[in-house]
This record gives C-alpha cells, sequence and structure tokens, in this order.
C-alpha cells in the first residue's frame, strides 16, 4: 500500500477527511519551502501538495502564476524541488508529498530520470496538470514500478466513460475540479459540487479529493461533508505572496488559515 | 534522411491521437478534453459535407475576394539573377493576410456548433483582425487576448478590431507577447467552454487544431499548385514561406508534400542571430517538448522553462511552432532556416522598392531568405514565395527603426 492509500485509509477508518493544501515550491524563496510544508503538516495537512514552478501555466488563475515567477526568480527547478521533498523526508516520513504541474519540466528532465529521482527523494505522487492519460503511455510504467501514485483530473465537463477511463489510471485518489475554471477564479457551488461528486463516487471506488475554489473552512467543510479530501491552493499561496518578507508572520498566518478548515473538516465526523 | 511521402502516408496522419510522429497530440487540463473531443467529431464529420465545404469554397471567392493571384515578379528576378521568382499574394486577401482563411472556416464550424462566443489570441494583430472581421460577419460576441508588448507594437491592428466591434484584452503575464495571449486565451476557454469557441490563428495547439487549421489553409497551396502548373506549365522548384506558428507555411506546404520535386522552405526568425540567443527559432536552435497542447519544437531553457523569444515581427515571435513542420523537419522533407531581422528588413524594403508591394514584416523573412536562394539556383527554375500579408500594420516599426516619428 502506498503512503498515500495508507494515509486516506486510515482517515476514512476514523471518518475524517483529508486536508491536502498546496502551495508551489521556491515561493517566496526556496530556503523556506520545505520548512513551510513542515508548518502545514503541524497545522493539520495530512497530504501535501507541492506545486512545480512553470513559466506558462495555463490552467493557473494570476494568484499561482505570480507564485510560478516568484519561483523561478531563483530559477528553482524540478530537481530542486525533488531536493526539497528529499530534505522534507529525513523529518517527516509519514506525510505523502504529490508534486503537481506541467509536463514541460519533467519532459525535459527525462522522464527516466525525473521516475527515479522522485523515487530516491520519497515523493509519493505525481499530478500533471496537462498530460491526460491518453498521452501518459510512456510515464505510466516508469511511475508503477517505483510505485509513485499517478494522480489524474477529473472535471465538471467529464463524460462518464473518461471518470471511468481515467480512475483505470488513477492510484492514490483522484482530483475533482470543482469549477469550470482556473486556479483561484471562481466560488463554488456547493450543492452542484455535491451532486457531480458523489456522481464519481458511483463510478470510481478511488477517493476523491475535490480542489479549486475553497477558501475558508466553510467551503471546506460543504466540500469535506460530500468527498474525501479537500485540496486548499491559491488562498493558501496569496498568503505567502502577503508574507514574502516575514517569514515568522507567513507560518503563523498559514497555521490560522488551516487551523479552522482542520476543525470544521474534523467537527464532521 | 529525406522519405518519399505517399497520399496514403498522408492521409494517416495525424493518427488518432492527433500525433505526427512524435509531435502534436492533446496535452491539456481535463476540463477541455471533452470540448476538443467534440470539436474532433464535429470537424471530421464537416470536412466532408458538401453543404458545409460549399459554404467555406463560397465565402473565400466571395468574401476573402479568392483565389489570390500567382503573380511573377519580373523586375526581382532580373534584379535578383537566378530563378524566376513568383508571388502567392496572400497579401490581397481580405483584411490583408492569409489568417482570415483559417476563421472564415472555424467561424463555420462555430456556426455550425451553436457557439455564440469567440475567442482569439493574436501577435501582430492579422488573426484578431482576421476573427474579429468574421465575427462582425456572424453577429458573434469576439474577445482576442493580446500581449501587452504587442499591443503597443501593433496599435493600428488593435484599432482595427475594436472598430470591428471585438474587445481586445491586453495580457500583462509572463513575456507579455503571443505565448502568454493563449495562455490567456486558454484561461478564458477553460472558465467559459460551454458557450465559447476558441478560433487558434496557428496550425499548434492541442488536436484537432493543427488538422483543421492546416485544412483551412490548404487552399493557399491547392491554387498554388493549380496556377503554376496553367501559367507555367510546371510545379515550382522551390516554395518559400515563413515560420511563426507555422499556419501559412503549412498551407502552401501541404498540398506539394508528395510532390519530390518540390523543395520546401520554411524560415524562421533569427531575430539578432541564432548565436545571440535571441531569436525565436525552435526548428533551428530549439529541441522537443509540451506547451500549448501539443508536442512539438520549443525554446526552452534546460530546465524546460519557456524561454522568452525575440523578432521584429510580432507575428513571429513564438517559441514554438506547428506540429507537423517539426514532423517535416525530422523526416528530412522540409528544410527550415533563418533569418535576422536586419535580413528580414531588407527583403521588406526590396520588395517594395523592386515590386511596389509591401510585405508583413513576417512575410518579409521569406522574401529575405528566397532571395538568397533564388540567386544560386538556375534561369529555367521556378520560386515562389508566400506573400502570407501585407506591411501596412509594420509601417510603425519600420519608421521607429529608422529614427522617423509619424
Amino acid at each position: 500500500m502506498s503512503r498515500i492509500e495508507g494515509v486516506l485509509k486510515s482517515l476514512k477508518e476514523q471518518g475524517r477527511k483529508a486536508l491536502i493544501p498546496y502551495i508551489t515550491a521556491g515561493d517566496p524563496h526556496p530556503d523556506q519551502t520545505v520548512g513551510l510544508m513542515h508548518t502545514l503538516v503541524a497545522a493539520g495537512a495530512d497530504i501535501i501538495e507541492l506545486g512545480v514552478p512553470f513559466s506558462d501555466p495555463m490552467a493557473d488563475g494570476p494568484v499561482i502564476q505570480l507564485a510560478c515567477e516568484r519561483a523561478l526568480k531563483f530559477n528553482t527547478s524540478l530537481r530542486d524541488v525533488l531536493g526539497m521533498v528529499k530534505e522534507f523526508r529525513k523529518t517527516d516520513s509519514d506525510t505523502p508529498v504529490v508534486l503537481m504541474g506541467y509536463l514541460n519540466p519533467m519532459e525535459a528532465m527525462g522522464y527516466e530520470a525525473f521516475a527515479d529521482a522522485a523515487a530516491d527523494a520519497g515523493l509519493d505522487g505525481v499530478l500533471t496538470v496537462d498530460l491526460p492519460p491518453e498521452e501518459a503511455d510512456q510515464v505510466a510504467p516508469l511511475f508503477a514500478e517505483r510505485k509513485l501514485d499517478p494522480i489524474f483530473l477529473l472535471a465538471p465537463t467529464t463524460t462518464d466513460e473518461r471518470i471511468r477511463a481515467i480512475s483505470e489510471h488513477s492510484s492514490g485518489y483522484v482530483y475533482y475540479v470543482s469549477i469550470k475554471g482556473v486556479t483561484g477564479s471562481a466560488t463554488i457551488d456547493v450543492d452542484e459540487v455535491a451532486r457531480k461528486v458523489a456522481h464519481v463516487h458511483e463510478l470510481t471506488a478511488l477517493p476523491v479529493g475535490v480542489g479549486f475554489g475553497i477558501r475558508d473552512a466553510e467551503t471546506a467543510a460543504a466540500v469535506g461533508r460530500v468527498s474525501d479530501g479537500v485540496i486548499v491552493g491559491s488562498v493558501l499561496v496569496d498568503t505567502i505572496a502577503r508574507h514574502q518578507t516575514d517569514p515568522d508572520g507567513l507560518r503563523k498566518a498559514l497555521t490560522d488559515l488551516l487551523h479552522p478548515m482542520r476543525e470544521a473538516l474534523d467537527s464532521l465526523s | 534522411m529525406s522519405v518519399k511521402l505517399t497520399e496514403e502516408m498522408l492521409k494517416a496522419l495525424p493518427d488518432a491521437k492527433g500525433h505526427f510522429g512524435a509531435f502534436g497530440g492533446r496535452f491539456v487540463s481535463e476540463t477541455l478534453m471533452d470540448s476538443l473531443m467534440t470539436l474532433e467529431r464535429e470537424y471530421l464529420r464537416l470536412k466532408d459535407d458538401p453543404e458545409f465545404q460549399a459554404t467555406f469554397d463560397k465565402d473565400l471567392a466571395d468574401y476573402v475576394g479568392r483565389p489570390s493571384p500567382l503573380y511573377f515578379a519580373e523586375r526581382l528576378t532580373r534584379e535578383t539573377g537566378g530563378a524566376q521568382i513568383w508571388l502567392k499574394r496572400e497579401d490581397l486577401n481580405h483584411t490583408g493576410a492569409h489568417k482570415v482563411n483559417n476563421t472564415i472556416g472555424q467561424a463555420l464550424l462555430a456556426s455550425f456548433l451553436g457557439k455564440k462566443r469567440i475567442i482569439a489570441e493574436t501577435g501582430a494583430g492579422q488573426h484578431g483582425v482576421a476573427t474579429a472581421t468574421v465575427c462582425a460577419r456572424l453577429g458573434l460576441e469576439c474577445h482576442v487576448f493580446m500581449g501587452s508588448e504587442d499591443v503597443k507594437r501593433q496599435s493600428l491592428n488593435v484599432y482595427r478590431m475594436k472598430l470591428l466591434g471585438a474587445t481586445v484584452h491586453a495580457v500583462e503575464s509572463g513575456t507579455k507577447t503571443l505565448k502568454d495571449a493563449m495562455n490567456d486565451a486558454m484561461r478564458d476557454w477553460v472558465a467559459n467552454v460551454d458557450e465559447t469557441f476558441y478560433i487558434i490563428g496557428t496550425v499548434a495547439g492541442p488536436h484537432p487544431y493543427p488538422l483543421l487549421v492546416r485544412d483551412f489553409q490548404s487552399v493557399i497551396g491547392r491554387e498554388t499548385r493549380r496556377q503554376s502548373l496553367e501559367k507555367t506549365g510546371k510545379l515550382p522548384d522551390a516554395l518559400v514561406a515563413c515560420v511563426g506558428g507555422g499556419s501559412n507555411a503549412i498551407g502552401m506546404f501541404y498540398p506539394f508534400l508528395t510532390d519530390e520535386s518540390v523543395e520546401l522552405y520554411g524560415v524562421e526568425a533569427g531575430g539578432l542571430g541564432i548565436e545571440t540567443g535571441q531569436h525565436a527559432a525552435p526548428l533551428c536552435a530549439g529541441r522537443p517538448g509540451v506547451l500549448h497542447g501539443n508536442r512539438t519544437y520549443l525554446m526552452e531553457d534546460e530546465n524546460g522553462q519557456i524561454a522568452g523569444t525575440h523578432s521584429v515581427s510580432a507575428g513571429l515571435d513564438y517559441p514554438g511552432v506547428g506540429p507537423e513542420h517539426s514532423w517535416l523537419k525530422d523526416i528530412g522533407r522540409a528544410n527550415y532556416v533563418s533569418v535576422t531581422d536586419e535580413e528580414a528588413l531588407d527583403g521588406f524594403r526590396k520588395l517594395t522598392r523592386i515590386e511596389g508591394i509591401m510585405p508583413a514584416l513576417e512575410s518579409a523573412h521569406a522574401v529575405a531568405y528566397a532571395l538568397k536562394l533564388a540567386a544560386t539556383m538556375d534561369k529555367d527554375q521556378m520560386l515562389v514565395i508566400n506573400v502570407s500579408g501585407r506591411g501596412d500594420k509594420d509601417i510603425h516599426t519600420i519608421a521607429q527603426l529608422d529614427g522617423i516619428e509619424i
């Protein structure tokens, strides 16, 4: 059983929901990322999604675009990001880490070199926004051999046939994108999300994480009620942007954001 | 290594997943997959539909003014010495460039699909103008995304789009040029996917765009082939076209791919010189990667971050290229070369002064290379330059380089 499966199974047994924060690696500075990952865990994170900065993040809104630009000022590369994961693993062997990013940095590094380095770093899952399962023939066996969970997106526009097919290519969890739009753009319609996620649950046995548009304890609880986990990104990244020069203030602000979400999720059980 | 292409080989490409050999494909976020699959299905149905084709052909004839002439540039030929130089006059199309061939086709597709809201990206503004034009004609809502750098360089086209009723969105992210305009168009598309049709202006993007843009632009090469046979009794020996994303070049090349005797030359923007790194020539100096929904040659750094580009011509200022060109490069069927900003400006001046035809700065790249090539060819050989657009839009840029305020 992979670390992701283990964590999600144990949460399910306790009747709890996963809190999955996202931050962009290298933002506001590469030296701070590992510390921030530990902060997220201390504030209640069950899994961490770590963004790999890319020059052209087409599926992201302005908040995460700017985070990529900040990280790229320091030339934060995919290799650097894997180095951060390795560093994080030295003191945390329990919390799964999922890389979230775009295909080109991985293609430039070479799929096999990436898969080797990822396994060596103690990475758990890979979510590549612009890689649908149809194009994943090359990476899938490399990931499978190294027990890396491939995590794919499901969208409001995904047909039932595709939900089934995508689930077959996924392990760990599937990521349901709650809105039609880029990250951080719109407010979610909780009833609509509930309906869709319930439907996804009928078509796959995998845990379903829901992201895009979760910004506070209230939306986290509403989405947590119908899913197995909530993914929180832009609101955290925006907080990082506002505390770029104040590491202590940043840690406190992130904790103050995640704590109420953790409590709201746990109050559901 | 050149491969002899046959009609059967060409029919099999792109394959069912949109691949041209190792290139192309569909690398987009899941939200767009359903729309792309629907578009593919509908296009494959409509491309053989007599009513759709008849409407497309009629619009190209009566609205665009096709066929565009194939003109023998007699004086330019004499001055250059060497092959006979002929010009395919896409600059004479309505709106002044080849772009309209594609926007007519895609807008027709949008109408068949019942989409009322159109988005487009633009670099030089030619595709934006061509899109705004067909939207005005069909009464469709039109949003054009344009890098804020390009908005400055191409203010005339920005105003043309506004006159035509389009909303122009100046894109401030990244390098503020064509690639960022495409990023923002994709972001808009994801957010408004149900009611929006994205008219991509070049042969790049996710499948089926490289296929349908190529099909719509192939009218250029089909006409050239026919006109060449009518006027000279033979096929040209060489075709020269500029390559940014590569839509005018693929439109010119495609109907000649199986004609082994016809040499194909795609001319990329060499900017300040390939050796300076300040250029926009992924086929000449890049490597394969994935951007904007397809695998193709790209300009990128060692970490896979997309590199900034430079060209005097906004329409060529793009770090990628259509996947079919990447394939043609790898199999050796087409030659990809580059000329610098300075050479292109020289080509612009020559065509203007010798033939009285002012080409777009994009097309001036093809002119500049063609003049070098023609000089090395025999007098009984024939070379066709695709003059993909007219140069009015670039007058400000050229005046500025000349230190003149207008």
